[in-house]
This record gives structure tokens, sequence and C-alpha cells, in this order.
């Protein structure tokens, strides 16, 4: 898709003065303080390159999932502004947020139904999505049928049936065992390999967002803001076996620190 | 069926154990069905201990036994037919008060889910029709209805309404947070949101305040038939009849026709729940 749609902000505080070329995420000296006084975010400065992938740790209270409701709309600024440079996105929630009395293909579809897209183009949507994710053969299950692990494949397939250009993931692996967050995790690598989103990905697990990221922005609570960005120079296409390698070793380590800080 | 590659050896290995099986299961069932048979006995037991051991001769049409209820009246034809005519009757008055509660309740339900100021201002009358007790208001209703079927239906659908219109809105209100900004992230329709999400989150909140109904409707129904006695006659004012003329057998046999019809539509709104909402809500699985 072409850059050329006009640049939109999710629910009318665009500025596009802060969302320069070859950004798709802008966040300028955003703040938002809830009515009753609490501050969840203060002066966050955040761009986001188009096709990168970020991810936000810090711990809770920390306003990193605040981050994302802004960026999606579900929330607005008090100070500051949020851009994002397309309508087209898609949210990973931490549950994962299925119609119950739906099959995986009509849950994966929900959203292409939504928007009215054609016939033609939600079915083929749907079956790319459902393949993309391993959930071929499944589509008839309802979600009470699968486990954990796989219904979150699920969620993570309706929002690909958007081909949506930024990703916004809100701790979605947080409710997963061991094993099956570790196999999501590659999952996601892989999709981002292939699908080519822009993607934030908040997570309060450091070893995941050094895996996943090309940034890792460390955030601190009360106010929520952020404390440092850290690149991670590790190549891609990335796999399980860098888990043991010194380079991932170490900038879990350097994050860590960043992490513990000054709590 | 020859095309079915099975090898005969396995089932037939099988086949003692299954036997086994099939005759526990038979045998558990039977155990099964054995409690409500002698549940059943022990309540005419009791009946015929009343009729003939408690009340003397003289006063035995107060409870005439079993046996004499059915020879005198459920056997024959000629007091039988009114009464399943006067309850075809009453069934329509308690079906068309059903539609009727059903769809006031529901929209009434899901409008005050969509605004607490909404709320505020309906759930007290919804509250205040709650509370009037029926047979107060039942003067009220004969005169601005007249004292025939349209005022027993105005029975049925404010007997009903109530659970109706609280569940309903229970469910909207408890449908998950997540769900509701996934539509809005969507950009739904209000009509959208309403059809794919609303209506079908609400559901088993909603059948469970139309199996309330049901059971509601049919009391309604038959208050109706008493007090609202004119046109054509339901069980309600049978019942009525029987009682100023001491036919105590056909009057029993009438409140067991009425109290039979009342499990049979209870029993349907069980298997539209489950018929329903049954695939994906355990509150629609058969208990």
């Amino acid at each position: 898709m072409t850059r050329t749609a006009p640049l939109v902000d999710t629910m009318g505080d665009v500025d596009a003065r802060h969302l320069t070329h070859g950004l798709q995420v802008a966040f300028h000296e955003t703040g938002l303080t809830y009515p009753n006084g609490t501050v969840a975010l203060e002066d966050v400065t955040l761009p986001v390159r188009e096709g990168e992938f970020v991810a936000i740790v810090g711990p809770s209270g920390c306003g990193k999932s605040t981050l994302l409701r802004l960026a999606a709309g579900l929330e607005r600024p008090t100070t500051g502004s949020v851009a994002v440079g397309t309508r087209s996105v898609g949210f990973i929630f931490q549950e994962a947020t299925l119609l119950p009395w739906a099959s995986v293909r009509r849950n994966v579809g929900l959203l292409t139904d939504l928007a009215r897209l054609p016939k033609a183009v939600r079915r083929q949507r749907v079956d790319h999505a459902v393949e993309a994710v391993g959930l071929g053969g499944f589509g008839d299950h309802l979600p009470r049928a699968l486990s954990g692990g796989m219904r979150m494949r699920v969620s993570l397939a309706r929002a690909l049936a958007l081909q949506p250009e930024v990703m916004l993931l809100d701790e979605p692996f947080g409710a997963l065992d061991e094993l099956t967050r570790q196999e999501m995790q590659l999952q996601l690598l892989d999709l981002y390999d292939r699908e080519g989103f822009t993607a934030l990905f908040v997570t309060h697990s450091v070893s995941e967002a050094v895996l996943l990221a090309d940034r890792v922005v460390v955030m601190a609570p009360r106010p929520g803001r952020v404390r440092a960005v850290v690149d991670i120079d590790i190549p891609r296409p990335r796999g399980p076996e860098l888990r043991f390698d010194p380079a991932y070793v170490a900038q879990v380590q350097a994050v860590s620190e960043l992490l513990r800080g000054e709590q | 069926m020859s095309s079915v590659p099975v090898s005969g050896a396995a089932p037939r290995a099988l086949a003692p154990r299954l036997t086994l099986h099939v005759g526990r299961l038979a045998l558990r069932s039977l155990r099964g069905a054995l409690v409500p048979v002698l549940a059943l006995a022990g309540g005419l037991l009791a009946w015929y201990g009343v009729s003939y051991l408690v009340l003397a001769e003289d006063r035995r049409f107060l409870l005439p036994p079993p046996h004499q209820v059915w020879q005198l009246s459920v056997s024959d034809p000629a007091h039988l037919r009114p009464m399943l005519e006067a309850l075809w009757i009453t069934a329509q008055v308690a079906g068309i008060g059903f539609v009727l509660a059903t769809t006031i309740g529901v929209a009434v339900g899901a409008l005050m889910a969509q605004a607490r100021w909404l709320e505020r201002v309906v759930y007290p009358y919804a509250v205040l029709l709650q509370v009037i007790p029926v047979l107060a208001i039942v003067p009220l209703i004969g005169l601005w209805f007249g004292f025939s079927v349209t005022a027993r239906i105005v029975v049925c659908v404010m007997i009903a309404l109530f659970p109706i219109i609280t569940n309903t809105h229970f469910g909207f209100r408890s449908i998950d947070r997540g769900l509701r900004e996934l539509f809005v992230l969507g950009r739904a329709s209000t009509a959208q949101r309403l059809v794919r999400l609303e209506l079908p989150a609400a559901a088993p909140s909603i059948l469970t305040g139309l199996r309330i109904a049901s059971g509601q409707v049919v009391i309604g129904a038959i208050i109706g038939d008493m007090f609202f006695a004119q046109g054509q006659a339901g069980i309600g004012t049978l019942i009525n009849t029987y009682r100023a003329q001491l036919r105590s057998e056909d009057l029993i046999a009438a409140i067991g026709l009425a109290a039979l019809f009342g499990l049979l539509v209870f029993a349907a709104s069980v298997a539209l729940s489950s018929l329903l909402v049954g695939r994906w809500h355990s509150s629609g699985d058969r208990h």
C-alpha cells in the first residue's frame, strides 16, 4: 500500500508534524492524566519507524499498556499527541478475546466482516490467516474446544486477516505456560518476517522483548515515562537457538539492569 | 457397508466386555428410573391415605381418591373435552402474553443497558411493575381493557415482564470489556454491535429470564381466567366454576391439567435454551 493516504490518528488529535517520513507511529510529548489525578503517562516521545518491531517493557503501573491503547484510539492523550500513519491497525489483547459461540473461522473473519469487505476477499483472507498461524483443520472448532495457546493463535489470525500495517500487542503471551509461550514467540517472529507489519509489543518479560524486537523501550512507573531505549543488534531471521547466544544474553542482561535502575 | 476396512477380530474380542458394559449401563438407568417411580407411588399412597384415613366419608369430597378422579373426570370425554378446550384458550393467552413480554422485555432491557441515565429512568418503573401485586391492579386492568381475553393477556405480560427485563439488562451489562473494545476497534455500527456481539453474548442470560417468565406466564393466564371470565372460558375459569359447584373430581383434574401444562411450557423453554446456547454456554447444558 502506498503511503498517500492522509495521516490518521484514531481519535482526532492528529499532529502530523511529528509523523515525518518513514515513521508509522509517533508519540510526541504524550501525557495522560486521569480525571482523578492519576498520571498514567508523562511526556513520552517515541517515534516508531515503518516496519520496525518495538517492544515496551516495564513494571506494572508504568503505563505501557496505556501507550498501546492510545495508539489504538481506545484512550486519548491529555497532553501532547499520538499519530498513527494508517487506519489499518491490528490489536491483540492480553486474553484471546474470542466470541465463544463462533467457530474459529468466524472469529478470524470477524473484523473483515465488520469492515464489510467483499465476500471473496474475506474468505481468502480468513483462509490465509488460519493457515498462517497453523490452525488449518481447526476452522470449525469452537473456542472452548481449544487450548490457551491455540486461542491466542486465533486472536493473532483475526488481526492478520485485516492485513494490518501496524500491529499492537498488549502482553499477548502473558497468560500462557512457558512452553506455549516460547512457541508463540517463534510463531510471531515468523509472522513478522513474512507479513511485514510494524509492531508495538508490550511485555514484562525482558527476554521476550529482546528476542522479538529491534528496539526495546524501558519504562519507569509513577508517573509512567520512558527511562531508556535500547537497540537490539541481532540479525533476522531469529530462531530458538538465539536463547543461548552470548550476544542475546548480554542484551537481556543490559536491559534487565536498566529496568532495575532505580527502584 | 462392505467397503469399510475394519478387521473383524477386534470387535469380536471386545464383545464380552461391551455386553458387560451395556448391562451395567442398563442397570444404572433402571435404578435411575426406579426413584421417580417410587416417588410417584409414594405420592399416590399418601393421597389415598388422606382420602380414606384422614377424611371421614361425609367429608371425602374435599379430596376424592385418585381412582375416583380418574373414573369420574379424566377418563370421561364429556368431562375432559371442555377442560382441554379451556386449556387451549389459556395456552393461547399465555403464548401471546409470552411473546409480547419477550419483545417488550428484551427491548427495554437492551435500552436500559445503553446508558446509565436511561437505566435510572426506566428501572424504577420496572421495579414498580414487579412490586404492584397483580391482584391489586386487577380491577384497574378490567376497567381499562374489559373483562375478557385482552385483560388476561395484559396480566400475563405484566407478570412476566420483570424477569425478562432484568435478565436482559444483566446480560448486556456483563459482556466482556475486551470484546466491546474489539468492536470499537473494528468500527462496528450500532446494528453490527447489537446483532454480532450483544444479543448473542446476552442470550444465555436472556434465556434464563425467559425460563422464569415461562412459569410466570402460565400463572398469569390462569389468574387472568379467574378474574376476567367474559368471553371464551379458560382453564382458570373452569376451576372457579368447579369450585363453586363443589365438583371436586373435576376440580382436581383441572388443576392437574394446568400443572401439566406449566410443566410442558417449562420443559419447552429449557429445551429452547439448550438448542440456542447449549453448544457454547454451560447454562444451556442439560442437567
